[in-house]
């Protein structure tokens, strides 16, 4: 399977998502340079993180203008697989693939640790092959990853199964304590309406060996796999 | 066409938590204004643009405030009349 990583100036997690690829996954990835127009066949397009245009305006607000963004957004109409990994969750929120906002954390400060999050939905193209309420290590490094949106589209996101990670503590428990940034209802990602399109703040490529913490991050890469080839 | 400048106003959405606001507030507060009781903190956008008259400059800038200059799930935007650049 061929993923696209997109590269935006001011990317800088399109490395990481590409080393999950090709050595932990040992599946094919190509960069996406965002002035292309050439998704180069690719199956599954990672928007990675960073601060794509330096977060001017807002973060994800310019980049979703990029060239590429075009055939990304085709890619995702026609039920392509996207992840949107941190600045790439802001990103197809902006470019309305999905729902909602990210906004500055309530604290205000960057935040960079390793957090839990707890899986919701374990049905997903992003997930199936983990277990429901299963708690997994990732790291998270942001500081604007409040996920906010309207009162009908959070609950039209929780009735359809579509939050799918919550930062949770180790026990489970997806309260106050245990929210990194204010998120509403500890929200930590979601998918679209189609299922195809993840936005999540956490960094699950980063999470992709024992040696950097945490491999509990590449089953949501092989979840995809999974579900593409069967 | 001539030229105008329009100035527009980019605020928080009333009623959703602006903890930058919150933090200019405490600050405040610290160095001694007591009486205040909110600020919230938005973006000031000056747009220079050629128009054909002031209403319809107006026009596009509304638009550009709903399609890219504010976000529509977390921002509210006002925007001045337009002046002759």
């Amino acid at each position: 399977m061929k993923f696209g990583i997109v590269t935006f100036p001011g990317s800088n997690c399109d490395y990481d998502a590409f080393h999950a690829v090709t050595e932990i996954l040992s599946e094919e990835a190509v960069y996406l340079w965002h002035k292309d127009h050439d998704l180069q066949g690719s199956d599954v397009i990672i928007l990675p993180g960073g601060f794509s245009y330096g977060d001017y305006l807002r973060a994800g607000a310019i980049a979703r203008f990029s060239p590429i963004m075009q055939e990304v957004a085709a890619h995702a109409r026609s039920g392509g697989p996207v992840i949107g990994i941190c600045n790439g969750f802001q990103i197809a929120c902006e470019a309305g693939l999905l729902p909602g906002a990210l906004m500055r954390n309530s604290h205000l400060q960057f935040v960079s640790a390793q957090v839990r999050i707890r899986v919701e939905n374990s049905g997903t193209l992003f997930t199936n092959l983990y277990e429901t309420h299963e708690i997994l290590r990732v790291p998270i490094a942001h500081g604007e990853g409040r996920y906010v949106a309207s009162r009908q589209v959070l609950d039209s996101l929780e009735n359809d199964g579509r939050v799918i990670f919550r930062y949770a503590d180790a026990q489970g428990k997806t309260n106050a304590d245990a929210n990194p940034n204010g998120s509403e209802r500890n929200i930590a990602g979601i998918v679209n309406e189609g299922g195809n399109v993840l936005g999540m703040m956490p960094h699950p490529e980063r999470a992709c060996s024992p040696l950097v913490g945490s491999s509990d991050g590449v089953r949501l890469f092989e979840s995809i796999l999974a579900r593409v080839v069967a | 066409m001539s030229k105008f400048r329009i100035a527009v106003h980019i605020t928080p959405r009333k009623g959703l938590l602006d903890p930058q606001g919150k933090a200019v507030s405490d600050a405040l507060h610290t160095l001694g204004f007591k009486a205040v009781k909110n600020v919230h903190v938005g973006r000031y956008i000056i747009i220079e643009t050629d128009s054909y008259d002031a209403i319809t400059a107006e026009d596009a800038v509304t638009e550009m405030c709903a399609k890219l200059l504010a976000n529509p799930v977390t921002e509210d935007f006002e925007i001045e009349s337009a002046v002759p650049a």
